[in-house]
Order: structure tokens, then sequence, then C-alpha cells
């Protein structure tokens, strides 16, 4: 049985509210069935009106949805059949834990004997058997947040939208429920869209990521190549911690390239420049970058310890190198009795090909 | 003893509920006097005139007053036959001394109340009573006048012994008590009361739907327009409550008169014929209209602050859920909005069947309500009584339909702003 590639398929889609600003600009997406995508991006970046358009609450302006090879703009939401979380869990807060769940399978008109089935398994998924006659109100956040999932998934939907369901959860609840619902969709193999602006989550949870800013989508790819190689420099500097260095290209050859800094040159790996003379945004990991590296590396540069800020497993270094005060290292706390000291001139190495050269930006 | 057992201690010894109590006495003094010039403003403003309003509509005491030693008297007597001359010879004695006061016409008031027929036999026994000799006053009097001697009106004398009466409370319902003691409904021509009631019941119900349906849309509207739309749609809301109640009656008046503008609108494009002119004034329509657009901000508030505070994505997890736009309302969002329903509907209802002005103005003779007929016995008939006893009646009937709703809906269930 070959996975349909393109379950969900937005073709041009612009939207705008106002008709003066469009806040999705010709979105090209394909989402493949069983598969968690995540949206990412900061607020206002259009990933919400994305996922609402796909629910069915705002129509695009322009451009078509498919579903399952579909289209969908002129089908009500209700007639659409996905299942959805809302930020605020927008539990019916008179109706019990049942009884929210009984709602979809009430209005499909489904036998009750078989719709008490559907309601145990869901509750059971969500580990919350029992609770059936509690209301709302009565539950934590993170119990109505999983009555919500519950909810969303009892009429077995083929597709399911998560617009930022664990935004209002404390921090550890946050990643256990990233873990749940994580399980939960490889178990049942639901499609879901998810919207959030949590790196974090996005990494944890998605097979793929869709980075989006300025109504448009950055980059589209898993959260491995995402985090290791950004395509642009608003995703490297989206994306987890990013140390940078802004130059002119003075070399390119052999997919390597000399970066002329204001004081010194680099060495770097050249994605988004392709010739000499260009200016460049160079981004480098801080993980990536070592203090007096063993092995031979391209890049070796002489820095002050500014700072030095203790993080339990690990160390953040903030060093003054190349003219960029706020070049940040990682050290993990194992370790090796390195001269981390305030004020220390330290050697520190790193591989061209970890340095991106991305778009100036 | 258990609690003795249980009693805990501060680290001074001192038992925990009574440091407590120590504690917080500062406050507590502070919060009463902080709240006592309103509390003496109720009791003066509120307590007492309802308290004086039941001692009235209760009190009897004017003629047990007046014939003190002809109730006293009365006592022996067993109703059956003419009481004895020792009955008579005090009514003698009270009736001389009313007279030297210049009270009996207050007595022969008082008296008429009870039973038609003693004003002009009073007046005669004042003239007869300055010839009277000494003794054997059941005679002389019998003999001023042929009802004198008539058991009847001596049984409605002592009808008027007791203090306090609930005579007023009767005679709000149309009923009296009658020669037998019995209770019993006045004839069904002289009842008007009970229409009054039922009208003042069916106009208040039917302002409620009125409002109810019309606020509806407008707090929903409001609730969900973006702030600068709906901060607009909200002044139109409360302009009214800014504009006198007088001005607004009489515009409608100027509206809905026969030759108003309504009329020569429905004239105009020929819904009516001129010379067939619809009476919307001076009858219920009247009432019915002017009332629900007075009482329609009291409606919308409570209504709006409601659904202000629910979510909109409720609707759209009906929604997404796969439920009808319909579905969705009548499920989730109508449920939730029951509190304000309940708010708004008991609000409008309670200011409806006690409401004066509107209907005094534009009620006409169908369409006045029960409050014109308690103002019509204070101010021209001066029955403070039984005006007291209607306003009591009409309290009452507040509280009963606060009660029912409590046990139908639930007071917790409300929520006025």
């Amino acid at each position: 049985m070959s996975v349909n590639k393109e379950f969900v398929k937005f073709e041009n889609v612009d939207k705008s509210y106002d008709g003066k600003v469009l806040v999705v600009k010709d979105l090209q997406l394909d989402i493949a069935e069983g598969e968690f995508i995540t949206m990412l991006g900061p607020s206002g970046s259009g990933k919400t009106t994305c996922l609402m358009m796909l629910a069915g609450f705002e129509t695009p302006t322009n451009g078509e949805i498919y579903l399952g090879g579909k289209a969908i703009s002129s089908i009500p939401p209700h007639k659409r059949g996905i299942g959805m979380v809302f930020q605020n869990y927008a539990l019916f807060p008179h109706m019990t834990v049942y009884e929210n769940l009984a709602f979809p399978l009430r209005v499909r008109k489904i036998p009750k004997d078989e719709a008490d089935k559907k309601i145990d398994k869901a509750l059971s998924m969500v580990s919350l058997q029992g609770f059936a006659a509690r209301m709302p109100g009565q539950l934590s956040g993170g119990q109505q947040q999983r009555v919500a999932v519950a909810r969303s998934l009892v009429f077995d939907p083929q597709l399911v939208l998560m617009d930022e369901p664990l935004g209002a959860l404390d921090k550890n609840l946050r990643e256990s429920m990233q873990y749940e619902i994580k399980h939960i969709h490889e178990s049942i193999g639901v499609t879901v869209v998810y919207v959030t602006h949590d790196q974090s989550e996005a990494l944890t949870m998605s097979n793929r990521i869709a980075v989006f800013n300025d109504g448009k989508v950055q980059q589209l790819s898993s959260p491995d190549e995402l985090y290791e190689k950004p395509v642009n420099s608003f995703v490297a500097e989206f994306i987890g911690e990013n140390n940078t260095f802004t130059g002119e290209v003075s070399e390119i050859s052999n997919g390597k390239c000399k970066v002329k800094l204001a004081n010194a040159e680099i060495m770097a790996n050249p994605i988004s420049v392709k010739s000499k003379g260009e200016r460049t945004k160079v981004s480098l990991r801080p993980e990536r970058a070592l203090i007096n590296p063993k092995d031979k590396m391209d890049n070796l540069h002489n820095g002050k310890i500014e700072e030095v800020i203790y993080h339990g497993d690990h160390t953040r270094v903030r060093i003054n190198l190349l003219g960029n005060p706020e070049f940040i290292l990682k050290v993990p706390n194992s370790s090796a009795n390195l001269d981390i000291k305030l004020g220390n001139e330290i050697k520190i190495g790193w591989n061209s090909e970890d340095a991106r050269a991305l778009d100036p930006k | 003893m258990s609690s003795e057992t249980k009693q805990i201690l501060t680290t001074d010894g001192i038992p925990l509920e009574v440091s407590l109590k120590k504690a917080e006495r500062k406050n507590k003094i502070k919060a009463f006097l902080l709240v006592a010039p309103l509390l003496f403003f109720l009791i003066i403003t509120y307590v007492f005139p309802i308290g004086d309003m039941l001692f009235r509509s209760v009190d009897d005491k004017m003629v047990t007053q007046m014939l003190p030693k002809t109730f006293k008297a009365m006592e022996n007597w067993d109703g059956q036959d003419l009481p004895d001359e020792e009955v008579f010879a005090a009514f003698h004695e009270d009736f001389i001394k009313l007279v030297e006061d210049k009270r009996e016409g207050k007595l022969s008031t008082q008296l008429n109340y009870t039973k038609n027929g003693f004003k002009s036999i009073i007046k005669k026994l004042r003239r007869a009573s300055k010839k009277f000799e000494e003794g054997n006053y059941k005679e002389q009097i019998m003999a001023v006048h042929k009802r004198w001697a008539d058991v009847e009106y001596w049984r409605a004398i002592q009808r008027r012994a007791p203090e306090f009466t609930g005579q007023k409370y009767l005679k709000g319902m149309d009923m009296y008590v009658n020669e037998e003691g019995k209770i019993v409904s006045v004839e069904e021509d002289r009842r008007i009361h009970r229409v009054l009631w039922l009208r003042t019941l069916e106009i208040a119900f039917f302002v409620t739907v009125f409002c109810f349906l019309m606020a509806y849309p407008i707090a929903h509207l409001l609730a969900t327009l973006p702030m600068k739309y709906s901060n607009l749609l909200m002044i139109c809301v409360l302009l009214p409550f800014w504009t006198s109640l007088l001005v607004r009656t009489a515009s409608w008046m100027i509206l809905l008169q026969q030759q108003g503008i309504v009329n020569d609108f429905f004239v105009g494009i020929g819904l009516v014929a001129d010379d067939n002119r619809p009476e919307m004034m001076y009858n219920k329509t009247g009432s019915y209209v002017a009332m629900t657009q007075i009482l329609l901000p009291f409606m919308v508030l409570p209504l709006y602050s409601v659904m202000k505070t629910i979510s909109p994505s409720l609707m759209r997890a009906g929604k997404s859920l796969g439920g009808t736009p319909f579905v969705a309302f009548w499920k989730v969002y109508f449920p939730l909005t029951i509190p304000g329903i309940g708010a708004g509907c008991l609000l409008v209802f309670i200011l409806a069947i006690g409401y004066y002005i509107t209907p005094a103005l534009v009620g006409g003779a169908s369409g006045t309500l029960i409050s014109n007929q308690i103002a019509f016995h204070m101010k021209s008939t001066l029955d403070w009584s039984f005006a007291s006893a209607m306003g009591l009646m009409l309290l009452s009937g507040v509280l009963v339909i606060y009660w029912l709703y409590n046990k139908i809906v639930g007071i917790d269930n409300i929520k006025l702003g």
C-alpha cells in the first residue's frame, strides 16, 4: 500500500485579511498521509492562518487546498471531518468529559454502544479512564489537554490539527505531553498538522517541520536537517542557538570559501553564496566550535573569555572572537580541566563545513 | 468534647480560633464601618418602609380603638341574636365619646367599608343620641333606624374588633369575608384586581419574551464584533439609559398615536387605509412596544457580559467536531448563555411587573398594570393600607418568581455582569 504523498496539498495559497497585506504568500505545501508535520514560526508568520484555512474557519484569498485529492475550499468546516485541538482546549464547559467526547459521535449519529466503545478507547489512549463523569472545570490543565486530544481523535478523523495545544502548560507537563502526543500519533498513524512557536517542541515531535516567516515557508525538512543544515539565516537563527559572522566572500572553490571579516579571514561552507564579492552571514552552531581542539581544524582563532555561565549539564562561555563579542560556546560538564576562567585567552577551532555561509539578510 | 481534645494552640498557648478572631477583629470592624453608611441608608429607605407597609396593610386598630368598651362587651355575645343591653350601653358610651371628639364620621367611613349602609344610620344616631335618656339604650338605639335592630349590622361591627386584618389582601384578589365569615369572591362584574394581576403577568411575560428575542442577537453581535464597532453599538444600546424615561415614553406617544409617524408610514406604503388607522396606543400594544424598548438594555447587558466570556473557539470546536452551525449553536453556545438569559429575563420580568409610568402614559385603559392601581389608591382614594397590601402582594409575587427560578435554574447560575 503506497502512502499518499499529497494527502494535504496547499497550492498557490494566498491569504489577506484586509486586502492590503498578504499574511500567507503563495504557499506550496504537501503533507503525506500519516505524517506529523509542524508549522513553526514567530507570531504573525502566518502559520495559524494556514491551519485555520485547512480547518475551514478562514477561506484562502487565492489558490486551493486539497484534502485526499479533493478541493475543500467550498466545504464548510463541519463536513471536512478534521479533528482539531485548540490553543485553550475549547472543551465544552457545560458538558462532562463523556459528553464532550460523545459530541462528535452524536452528530454523526453513531449508535450509543459503539460510541461508548470509542469513547472508552479514546480515554484509555490518553490514560484518563475513570474521568468520564468529571466536568472540565474539575480537571487540571494537563488533563483538560488530554481530553481535548481524545475528543479530536474519538471520531477517527484522518487528519488532526493542533493549534499550539501545549502553550498553556508548565514546562515539565509540556514535555511529557509532547511525548504522549508523539506516541499517540505513532500508534494510530493519523496525520497531524501541528502549529507551535516553540522550536524544541517542534524538534521533539515532528517528522517534518515547516518554518514559517513573513507568510512564507522558509524551509521544510526533517528536524535534524533543519538544525544541522539551515538553508537561510532566518532558519539558522530561529532554530537553536547560532553564532554569526558577517563578511564578504573573498575566494570560492571546491565547496569551500574564504570569508573576509573586518580584521580576519575564516573558512566556510558556501550554501547561498556563489561568487566572489558577495556579502554573507556565516552561521556556526555553538557546539561545533571546540576549545583547544586536538584534531586538525581549518579554522583556529584566539578569543578572550568575557563571561562564564554555569548551566548544570553544561557551561556556556561567551567569548570575544574575531570582533564578535557575542560568540557563544557550550562546554559539556564532563570534562577535561579546560582553563575556562574569565579574562583568559583561549584557542577556538571549527571545521569549515560546519560554518555555513548563508544569505546576508 | 472531641473539639476540645483536637483544639489547636498557638505557640503562646492561646487557642488558634481565639487568636485568629482577635487578629481578624480589626479588619472586621473596618469592613463594617465601610458598609455602615450603606446599611444605615438601606434600613432607612428600604427595610423600614417595607416594614411600615406590611404593618399598614394589616393594621385595623382604628375601629378597635374607637369602640373599646363595645368590643369588650361583645366578647360575651354569641352573634346569633341581637346583642343585649350591656353591648348597647357600651356602644352608646363609646359613641358619645366619639361625638365629643367629632370622630364619629371616621367611624361611619370605616364601618361602611365593612358593610354598606352605616353612614346614614350613624348620622341619624348622632342626632338622636343628644335626646337619649339614661338607661335602656337597646330600645332607644333600635328606635333610631331599623338597621340598628338588624343583627347583620352588629355582626359587621363585631368583625372590626381584631386589631389586625387580612381583608385588604382579600380585596386585592377580589375576595371578601361575607356575613357568615366565609371567604368568597365578589360578583363577576365587580372583579377588577384579578384582571389586573393577570394582565400584569401577561404583559410582563410578553415584554420579557420580546426583549429576549431582540436582545439575544444584539448581545451576540456586541460580543463578537471588533472593538471599534462594538463600542459604537454599545453606545446605541446605552443611549436610552441616558435619556429621561418620560422623554422616551413621550416620544413613543408621538410615534404611535393615530396621526403619528408610524401610522403615517403604514398609510404611506399602503399597508393600512387612511380612514382605518390602527390604534397602537392607549391599549396593550402601546404598553408592549414602549416597555420592550425601555427594558431592552436590561436584557442586553447581562447577555453581553456572559457572551463576552464565551471563547469563540468553542463554536469552532463544535463545528470542527462535525456539528452543523445550528447544532454548534444550540448544543454549545446557547447552554453557555443560560446564566445571562436567566439574569436578563429575571431582571426584565421583575422590572416589568412593577412598571408604572410608561403604562400609565401609553397603556390607556386596557394597558395599565397593577402598579397603576396601587398608585391610584395611594393618590386618589387615599386607602394606603390597601395600596400597601397590593404592594406587598406584588413584592411576594416577585419573591415567588425568584424562588421558582432558584428551584428550576439555580440562583448560582445567574450572571448579572
